[in-house]
């Protein structure tokens, strides 16, 4: 399925879901070596973002944090695209010197949409396109 | 939002890869923050000059960039006096990469100042729209000027510069530049000295956060305002303030403020964090001196030399054209330092206890120079280091 939000960086990237309830600092939060989430008590510590579809409210912490995300691309362990509830400065600004695709105000309010299942962001027209997991009902 | 039709062709990659990213960045911010057009820009000031600041990669990012700003643009303060760094005690590997930083801007057509203090180089007037980033000077040029600019980051500023242009949002639009909240003031009715102002600026911060104050019962000076302004923008997050009959956009719109908040505020409330406590340096012109300040501070250490490290901070512009100013403040044994100040300066934490007559240095010192501080006059400042 296509949903449409909000182009904010431009570009196409594909990749499985990485889903975060809370804001990401990148800055202190993400290594730029790894693409590893090292924030002490994050709901994704430890995890990688690397190559992800990476899905979070919005960003927090330092300005500098746009340049961690142009680390990671340069390291080769940045998301694949980044999809935010609303987009801020920091991530924004991030994803655009970076070339990472970023959308925003899209509706993924779909049980279906979780982690793991690969989905599409496109930059340029706002689109995010996935395949639904079929969602298995309470047990009989 | 509404791009106009070289917009649109820099947007996509005509004018090259550079002013593509960069439109992106000032395209999606307008996007972000609601801005229906893009408005031309006078002058800009960029951040994220500090190599300890970027990093690595900061750097990185600039020297991949291939453009040039298309309007007067300077830099926020660095490290090190860019001439002077040696004596300043800077290590070898931390001035070469600071440098690095520098010539980066440099290539992209910035101009060689790293100051808190544009407006003393560049003509800014009331209504100029500006992209600024350092939050004393955007306080300054909203407040005290009636110039227009949010307090950028450093690469919407550098995006800003080479395009000419910033989204239009925020504080650049009348509707959103009327005050929220009085603070009253009662005890300085007559003119004090700069310091009071900005101990004033120190208290106000805290109480008004984020909001847009307007001050009764002052009578400040131009020097007295910076003072306040880059207090406020230190313990609050205040980028525009107005003081009743004395800033250029209360004069003229004369703002109704009956039915705002109102926090009275004393002298002797303020004055409070004035202690009297031994101190190893001291360090003036934070935000950087303006002419006025330099040369104040000259006449009063004529004749008198200094018996502890002696810092005083002013743009490079300032400290050039007032050569017989500067050599009466050395003459003392005191420092004159451009670039760099003792925010941002690792020069600084070497020290124990430094005194500041800045509000600003005040809030700042202890986190970023690892020092405890004293705030006083001007004369006590100099007092308490001179014979």
């Amino acid at each position: 399925m296509i949903v449409r939000g909000r182009g904010i960086s431009k570009g196409t990237g594909s990749g499985p879901v990485l889903i975060s309830a809370a804001p990401i600092s990148f800055l202190s939060g993400v290594d730029p070596d790894t693409g590893i989430i090292v924030e002490i008590g994050h709901p994704l510590q430890g995890k990688s973002i690397s190559g992800t579809v990476l899905v979070f409210p919005y960003g927090k912490g330092s300005t500098v944090g746009s340049y961690i995300i142009y680390a990671l691309v340069q390291n080769g362990h940045a998301p694949a695209a980044i999809i935010n509830r609303e987009a801020e400065p920091i991530i924004a600004v991030g994803a655009i010197i970076s070339g990472v695709p970023m959308i925003d105000r899209v509706d993924i309010d779909n049980p279906g949409f979780r982690d793991g299942i690969v989905a599409t962001v496109n930059g340029d027209t706002g689109e995010l396109e996935y395949e639904p997991e079929a969602v298995s009902g309470p047990p009989a | 939002m509404h791009l106009d039709k070289d917009d649109e062709l820099i947007l996509s990659g005509e004018y090259g890869e550079t002013k593509a990213k960069m439109m992106e960045i000032l395209f999606a911010l307008g996007k972000v923050f609601g801005a229906e057009r893009m408005v031309p820009i006078r002058s800009a000031q960029v951040s994220g000059a500090s190599y300890k600041t970027i990093g690595e990669w900061g750097l990185k990012w600039l020297q991949s960039l291939e453009a040039r700003v298309v309007v007067p643009t300077v830099l926020n303060p660095v490290g090190m006096d860019r001439m002077r760094w040696r004596e300043m005690g800077i290590g070898y590997s931390f001035a070469q990469k600071q440098q690095e930083v520098i010539d980066a801007y440099v290539r992209l057509g910035v101009k060689m100042e790293c100051t808190c203090t544009p407006y003393y180089l560049h003509i800014t007037s009331y209504g100029d729209h500006l992209s600024w980033s350092e939050s004393s000077a955007v306080a300054y040029a909203n407040s005290v000027i009636g110039a227009r600019t949010n307090r950028e980051g450093g690469p919407s500023a550098l995006a800003a510069a080479i395009i000419g242009k910033t989204p239009e949002f925020g504080l650049h639009l009348v509707k959103n530049r009327q005050p929220q909240v009085v603070i009253e003031v009662s005890g300085m009715e007559t003119e004090h000295e700069t310091a009071c102002y900005g101990a004033l600026g120190y208290h106000a911060g805290k109480c008004v956060g984020n909001k847009i104050p307007v001050f009764s019962g002052i009578r400040p000076k131009r020097d007295h305002l910076k003072a306040m302004g880059a207090a406020m923008a230190a313990t609050g997050a205040v980028a525009l303030f107005h003081v009743d009959g004395i800033t250029p956009e209360s004069r003229i719109f004369k703002y109704d403020v009956s039915g705002l908040e109102k926090i009275s505020v004393d002298r002797a409330d303020i004055m409070t964090i004035f202690e009297d406590v031994p101190v190893d340096a001291v360090a003036i012109g934070c935000p950087h001196c303006s002419p006025e300040e330099l040369s104040q501070i000259a006449d009063l250490l004529s004749g008198r030399t200094v018996k502890i490290p002696f810092y005083v901070f002013a743009s490079r512009g300032v400290i050039e054209k007032y050569p017989d100013a500067v050599a009466r403040i050395e003459k003392s044994g005191a420092r004159v330092y451009a670039d760099t100040c003792m925010v941002v300066s690792p020069a600084m934490e070497q020290y124990q206890t430094i005194m500041v007559s800045s509000g600003k240095a005040f809030a700042y010192v202890p986190n970023m120079c690892g020092a405890a501080v004293r705030i006083g006059t001007l004369e006590e400042c100099i007092d308490a280091a001179a014979r």
